[in-house]
């Protein structure tokens, strides 16, 4: 019988509307009780001193839930593998990740799945997993669904590419509802984005690169709208779209206008189109280089709105390593993408707990308790006893900076090297493991 | 401070590297020539000393200054006027050359642009010319090399050596003091740029360093190669649609060719682009007698210019070239520290 205690901390978990000063135990690997402070004091007597977590002036809440990071593992681990990105995850305070298909080859079969999510690759935390919904990703034809749902798919995605095909992505949308998961689209209308490098707009003009019009992301979340009116009401199923990496206000603004119109819609944001516009390319910065690119500020604000009136329910990182050699290139040339998870937290505090008001307990539920729900996680994203013990300590005032440097992930391709992060991760928990401690 | 570091304190304190007149070129080694905006006006007034006075100087003399230095030009693109007279400055000021392009070097074989320009730089090169297809490429081989770099055209990016060598034939040309500029030396003068300014980084040197010195840019031409985003170059630039009206208000005209290069699959009607924007002895009659032809060639005669226009008394195309070489030698003795 392992057991740990977390005594002294604010308990903050939405799912239970609980904001409040609790003591929790945790016995193998669950959450075995949550009492009011002092409450726990007859069994603490019988836990070893290293078992019992201080967590006087920190935040306890559910651990975090990234539902898109790139592991690189089958294919890129010079890129990252499964243990040194969810290492990252640990430290960032995420205690599940699911791991994009994008890898090499594609996550598309059982074997693939299987292999992957095998203990062998050494998960730091928990770690679930999207298959590609179609062979390949290539867009031509749906995997099989109901084997993979079976062997521990959370949803499909042909994430990096969209699904761009209608009949292709009614096929996956409609297998999807049957299986009760979600079909998660890269929403971009490729033929719109051709030699494309960043946003279109004034900062791509000065700079001679190629823009990518927000009509790319609107038209693809308009069609895949569309699609979930007609299969509802012919096929009398309910298929969920999650929509990913949302960084539009024209694809927000559908998104919003859908789920008032009752259909299964969800999505997410990245810190990094919360925190930064497409001037932070400056002069040619490929660290701030993604897809979909940064975007203008009044994007950025509407995303900030769609965070806080709940159209958006869940923060998603989309960690991207890259070597430095994939970075170091002409802007054009340069590999998409930035690591995300151990900033994540630092940067949603920030810029909309500090600057937007936004309540600790709501950026906790994007970042835990929504997630958890897109994917259909029940014992996860939560601190009821009985769930599993997912646990993140953090002290929310803690200001401090980001130091590539210190980064747990193989990769250094980030923006935010040095930039201000609020609130600090003292220990990650994952299943009653202890998974990360910060140096004192 | 690390250099990102620096940047990311940049962002968060959300200043833009729009904010200023010229933005922070702190990254790079002293004397690169990257972007126009990497110039102060002082800066634009130092170059344009430096050119008058290497030109006053006699053969001989001007072929001490830079002697027993090392120049590289690398180029990744086609080029005649910009690689010529680049090559013919260095030359004329007594500085070994060496040219590298990507048809008959390692670049063939899959070298990056770090490496390529790493290896001129063991090789001895104290400045590399870089031409590029890549819009920033300039900027990165500054970064990775240390070394001063000239722009000698990156995508779609700059040229900047290509608008101070403008900005020198217009001083001449209106009969300025060619020597020195300020902020007002071009009060009351309209710049018409005309055509294909979506894919051309003459444009963009041009029309974010001619208002700088109190010109008025007029940007002139069909939507699909002159976007409203044109604008946000900065103050002192507008957008006319109409040529005639544009050519009307304009003491210089500057045209430029369709990159057909660069197009990227779109389909342009040839025909109705020369019927709205072609400078022809037509249009050019219907101006004041004075207006300065100008452009940075490759022309394509009979389509964005008509031969006549191009070797008429209004035209200063070859000017042009020739203040090409006065420029690229006050660049090049700028580039690697020398006194002269």
């Amino acid at each position: 019988m392992s057991e740990l205690l977390i005594l002294g901390g604010r308990l903050v978990d939405p799912a239970s509307e609980t904001d409040a000063p609790r003591d929790v135990l945790v016995r193998d690997g669950r959450i075995a009780a949550v009492e009011l402070p002092g409450g726990l004091t007859g069994v603490a007597g019988s836990i070893a001193k290293e078992n019992q977590i201080d967590a006087t002036g920190c935040v306890v809440a559910p651990g975090l839930i990234d539902i898109h990071v790139h592991l690189r593992e089958p294919g890129q681990t010079y890129k990252e593998t499964i243990a040194t990105g969810t290492a990252a995850a640990a430290a960032g305070g995420f205690t599940t990740v699911v791991a994009m298909p994008n890898t090499t080859p594609v996550n598309d079969s059982v074997k693939s799945l299987r292999w992957m999510l095998d203990a062998a690759r050494g998960p730091v935390v928990k770690l679930l997993a999207m298959p590609a919904a179609t062979f390949g990703s290539l867009g031509q034809e749906i995997t099989d669904f109901h084997e993979l749902v079976r062997a521990g798919a959370v949803g499909f995605t042909d994430d990096g590419k969209p699904v761009l095909e209608d009949e292709v992505m009614r096929a996956a949308l409609v297998a999807a509802a049957g299986l009760g998961v979600p079909v998660s689209q890269h929403a971009e209308d490729t033929r719109l984005t051709g030699g494309c490098c960043m946003n279109a707009g004034r900062m791509a003009f000065r700079l001679g690169l190629r823009g990518m019009p927000v009509e790319a992301e609107a038209c693809i979340v308009e069609r895949d709208l569309r699609l979930l009116r007609e299969i509802e009401q012919a096929e009398r199923v309910r298929p969920h779209l999650h929509v990913q990496h949302v960084s539009t206000a024209r694809a927000l603004h559908e998104i919003r206008r859908a789920k008032a119109a009752g259909l299964h819609v969800t999505c997410e944001a990245a810190p990094h189109h919360f925190t930064l516009t497409d001037e932070a390319i400056g002069d040619y910065d490929t660290n701030a280089k993604m897809n979909p690119p940064l975007r203008a500020e009044a994007d950025r604000h509407a995303l900030i709105e769609g965070l806080l009136d709940g159209t958006v329910e869940c923060i998603a990182t989309d960690h991207a390593p890259h070597a430095s050699h994939e970075k170091e290139v002409e802007f054009e040339r340069a590999a998409n993408g930035i690591t995300g998870l151990e900033t994540a937290l630092g940067l949603a505090l920030r810029v909309l707990h500090r600057e937007h008001g936004m309540e600790l307990t709501r950026v906790i539920a994007l970042m835990s308790t929504r997630p958890a729900e897109v994917i259909g996680l029940k014992q996860r994203g939560n601190l009821r006893v009985g769930s599993w013990a997912d646990v993140v300590v953090f002290d929310a005032a803690a200001e401090w900076k980001f130091a590539v440097g210190e980064s747990r992930s193989k990769s250094r391709n980030t923006p935010f090297d040095g930039a201000a992060m609020l609130g600090r991760v003292r220990v990650t928990i994952c299943e009653g493991r202890v998974v990360y401690r910060a140096a004192r | 401070m690390t250099e990102r570091a620096k940047r990311a304190a940049m962002r968060e304190a959300g200043a833009g590297l729009l904010s200023g007149t010229t933005a922070d070129c702190s990254a790079y080694a002293a004397g690169s020539l990257l972007s126009v905006e990497h110039l102060s006006v002082a800066d634009v007034a130092g170059i344009l000393a430096m050119t008058a006075r290497l030109e006053a100087m006699a053969a001989a003399e001007r072929a001490r200054v830079l002697a027993g230095r090392t120049i590289a030009l690398l180029f990744y693109e086609s080029s005649t006027r910009t690689r010529t007279s680049f090559e013919l400055a260095a030359k004329s000021l007594g500085a070994t050359t060496t040219l590298v392009s990507d048809k008959s070097s390692s670049i063939e074989k899959g070298e990056s642009l770090k490496d390529t320009g790493l290896t001129l730089r063991a090789l001895g090169a104290e400045a590399i010319i870089l031409r590029h297809p890549s819009s920033g490429a300039a900027s990165l081989l500054a970064r990775v090399t240390g070394l001063p770099v000239l722009n000698a055209g990156d995508g779609m990016h700059q040229h900047p050596s290509q608008a101070l060598l403008d900005l020198r034939t217009i001083l001449l040309r209106l009969g300025r003091d060619a020597s020195t500029v300020d902020a007002k030396t071009l009060d009351g003068i309209t710049v018409a740029i005309t055509g294909d300014i979506l894919h051309s980084r003459v444009a963009r040197s041009d029309a974010m360093l001619l208002p700088r010195l109190g010109a008025r840019v007029v940007l002139c031409g069909p939507p699909e190669l002159l976007p409203e985003s044109a604008l946000g170059l900065g103050p002192g630039i507008e957008i006319e649609r109409d040529f005639d009206r544009a050519l009307a208000r304009a003491d210089v005209v500057m045209m430029l060719r369709i990159q057909k290069e660069r197009l990227a699959g779109f389909d342009l009607d040839l025909a109705e682009f020369i019927e709205r924007y072609q400078l022809n002895a037509v249009r050019l009659a219907a101006t004041v007698a004075k207006t300065i032809v100008m452009h940075p060639g490759p022309i394509i005669r009979g389509l964005e210019i008509t031969g006549e226009v191009a070797d008429g008394v209004q035209s200063a195309i070859e000017e042009q070239v020739s203040q090409g070489l006065a420029i690229r030698r006050a660049v090049l003795v700028r580039a690697l520290g020398v006194k002269a």
